[in-house]
């Protein structure tokens, strides 16, 4: 018999045709999964009730030999075959993670391509496999919870991500089988968990996320359904096993050990997580160590506790200081503090944070839960489970994207903070008599000038048919779907030749460039507006150069006396040299002087052009042209 | 003629309202479809239209239709665990068979 759950008025679904959805958490430490039953999102809980998963994945020669609690237990007899959070480098090149491999035992391949790949008994694995094989056992985690297959995940990620790091976990996704609606910032989740996308206006909201090895401070700003992220600080080793390092020194110091050897080492962290949490509640915690043959009795208050941990603290509060900068806010600015990661649980973490933005914390959801729930909501309302969809999560392009023009000019075409997804297009035309190809350079950032954006990437379309320098139409298309995969076409009108690229946009831009571009594109508003009128003008000088050779080329003899052509000449060259060495307004004077001095040239060309149009016809065929004339 | 639910699907349904933090009962219906003639709806009632019955049981109200009545007098609702999956079950008396699956049903 299959077990129903109830669906919101209307949502039924016939049977077999159920639209399971998960909220995937995938941590650097652990991961968990969780969905929506019965209008409720819970985490999922494994065969023996534990919901969090080790991020933790442990290779024989056989292959994959355990994946969680199981693989971590391995950790310490064969550390080169358990890969532990690879979050740390996923979407990353071998230089890049060279320094995040130090502090670890893994082993690095030697650089075969690009793809950092991690030496196990089972050969050669990459970031992306190992995060598939966590996806994969929380796949079925789900899908034995929710008795069917999934039709889609939510799975979150860290905002500063950038597009690499993004398309990596996709494609994680992808190998365990796994249909991905979306990828979420981790701090977003955490806000939809506490329902503070429902509410009307805007509001801003920091997320304070402490886990276990790593701190994140995001400042969001949620307006009409759209989170953007105003800015993200942080540490990348800073947590809670920081904590127990520091509670580790104390306790050794009491006992008066010197050093210990690796076990001891470990059986004293595991002690001291232990005294870290009943500290949660207890006000103080009896220390009773023997090691190495010595035996210390002794007592931590919770006031020694804090104290110990106070310059952990000021460094998470100092990137909080920091976050709110770059957000150009201050803590009186901020609606709502979310915490996030389960070493917010100790009482003087949630003190220093509700004094540092002076107001309560939101504590209410399981702080290691919270962020799962959160995806776990949004995959809901993604698989059409909810009616009412305006709870629909939408996300912006960060910079603007546009093209490059004659010029070197930027043209934008999708401006920043647009929703997506989005198809957004413009009409371009040819610059030269006969021009048979065009190429596009696909350009990201705020500044007029393509030299001071980013590059995308470039294609060339090629076929256009001999025409007269603008008369070609091409459409330029740009399209970004909801992943925030860019792809631009363009198509000439009236050949129907066509090209495109795909793009990923943002591509190895950081949260911090994105903010440096902003600011600069501001700073530089008026050296930007000067440099776009002088550019300009070089166009039009170009343009008018360009006429002016092609007309001369065909006809100058026909139509030109010799002092005539000395003045043009002589002008042509004024144009050349304002052109390469003038400002904006001596181009645009030496361009007027030779529009004068061709002036009666260019009439006797146009009357000769209009006698040839009317040679030959009768009186009426003429005065049918003429009606037919604009 | 009455719908019954058992205490542990009373106090899941129960649960669920409040979490959804609206809404007055269950609304309980059956839809022909699925692979074997009727398919079970369990869905949150807001509201009772005209032509639906009203039962109250455990503390629940469960809201159904007349001629989804037909189908499913009679009836209790369990909520039950199988393996790591969990939800709710409709003991139905009316059933002569059912699918593989039990999610649709005859009489």
């Amino acid at each position: 018999m299959a077990l129903l759950q109830i669906s919101e008025p209307g949502q039924s679904t016939a049977p077999h045709q159920h639209r399971f959805a998960a909220g995937i958490d995938l941590g650097t430490t652990n991961s968990l999964v969780a969905t929506v039953r019965s209008g409720q999102a819970s985490v999922l809980p494994d065969d023996q009730g534990r919901v969090i998963l080790p991020s933790v994945v442990h290779y024989s020669a056989d292959g994959v030999s355990a994946i969680g609690h199981e693989a971590a237990a391995i950790a310490v007899e064969d550390p080169f075959n358990t890969l532990a959070s690879v979050k740390r480098l996923i979407g990353r090149s071998a230089e890049e993670i060279a320094e995040s491999l130090h502090a670890s035992q893994l082993r690095l391949e030697p650089a075969a391509d690009t793809v950092p790949r991690i030496s196990t008994a089972a050969g050669a694995k990459t970031a992306i496999e190992v995060s598939a094989e966590i996806l994969g056992a929380l796949r079925e985690r789900a899908e034995r919870s929710l008795g069917g297959d999934l039709a889609g995940v939510v799975i979150t990620v860290p905002a500063y991500f950038d597009d690499t790091q993004r398309q990596a976990t996709r494609d994680a996704a992808r190998f365990a089988g796994l249909n991905v609606y979306r990828l979420v910032n981790e701090p977003t989740a955490a806000a939809i968990a506490y329902g503070l996308d429902q509410g009307e206006g805007e509001s801003t909201i920091a997320v304070y996320d402490l886990g276990g090895g790593t701190f994140d401070i995001s400042i969001l700003k949620l307006s009409k359904g759209v989170f953007e992220v105003l800015s993200t600080a942080g540490d990348t080793s800073l947590g809670g096993d920081d904590m127990d390092h520091a509670l580790v020194a104390w306790l050794m110091q009491g006992a008066g050990l010197e050093s210990l050897d690796a076990s001891g080492q470990r059986g004293l962290m595991q002690q001291a997580r232990q005294i870290k949490h009943e500290l949660t509640t207890a006000q103080k915690v009896a220390c009773d160590l023997s090691e190495s043959g010595q035996s210390w009795q002794g007592e931590i208050t919770r006031a020694q506790f804090d104290e110990l941990i106070a310059p952990l603290l000021d460094r998470t509060l100092k990137a909080c200081r920091k976050a709110l900068r770059d957000a150009g806010l201050r803590a009186e600015g901020i609606d709502a503090v979310v915490m996030v990661g389960g070493s917010t649980r100790v009482p003087a973490v949630r003190d220093a944070v509700a004094g540092f933005f002076k107001r309560e914390v939101m504590t209410d959801i399981d702080p290691d839960e919270v962020v799962a729930i959160g995806a776990a909501l949004q995959a809901d309302v993604l698989a059409g489970n909810k009616p009412d969809s305006d709870m629909l999560l939408l996300d912006v392009v960060p910079l603007s994207l546009g093209l490059e023009t004659m010029g070197g000019l930027a043209e934008q075409i999708v401006p920043r903070n647009t929703t997506i997804p989005v198809t957004r297009a413009q009409e371009f035309t040819t610059y030269k008599d006969g021009q048979s190809a065009m190429s596009l350079h696909v350009v990201q950032g705020e500044r007029d000038l393509v030299a001071d954006c980013r590059s995308l990437g470039r294609f060339e379309l090629r076929g256009i048919p001999p025409m007269v320098a603008g008369q070609a139409r091409i459409v330029v298309k740009f399209q970004i779907d909801a992943d925030g995969l860019l792809t631009v076409s363009a198509v000439e009108q009236t050949s129907g030749v066509a090209a495109e690229v795909h793009i990923k946009p943002s591509y190895g831009l950081s949260e911090p460039e994105i903010e440096q571009m902003l600011v600069d594109s501001l700073e530089n508003a008026e050296v930007d507006v000067a440099a776009r009128m002088l550019s300009e003008q070089r166009v039009e000088a170009d343009r008018a150069l360009e006429a002016l050779d092609s007309a001369l080329a065909r006809d100058a003899d026909q139509y030109l006396q010799a002092d005539e052509r000395k003045n043009i000449d002589a002008a042509r060259e004024a144009v050349l040299t304002a052109r390469t060495d003038g400002d904006t307004e001596s181009i645009k004077q030496a361009i007027k002087a030779l529009e004068r001095a061709s002036e009666s040239y260019v009439a006797r060309r146009m009357n000769a052009s209009v006698t040839e149009a009317m040679r030959g016809k009768t009186l009426d065929e003429y005065k049918t042209l003429q009606d037919q004339a604009p | 003629m009455a719908i019954t639910l058992t205490d542990a699907a009373a106090s899941h349904v129960r649960n669920f309202i409040d979490n959804r933090g609206k809404g007055i009962g269950l609304r309980l219906a059956v839809r022909t479809t699925g692979c074997s003639g009727m398919a079970y709806v369990l869905e949150f009632a807001d509201e009772v239209d005209d032509g639906d019955v009203v039962f109250e049981d455990n503390d629940v109200k469960v809201v159904i239709d007349r001629k989804s009545l037909v189908y499913l007098d009679g009836t209790e609702l369990d909520f039950g665990k199988e393996g790591l999956n969990e939800g709710f079950k409709f003991n139905n008396p009316n059933v002569k068979d059912e699918c593989g699956c039990g999610e649709s049903f005859n009489v």
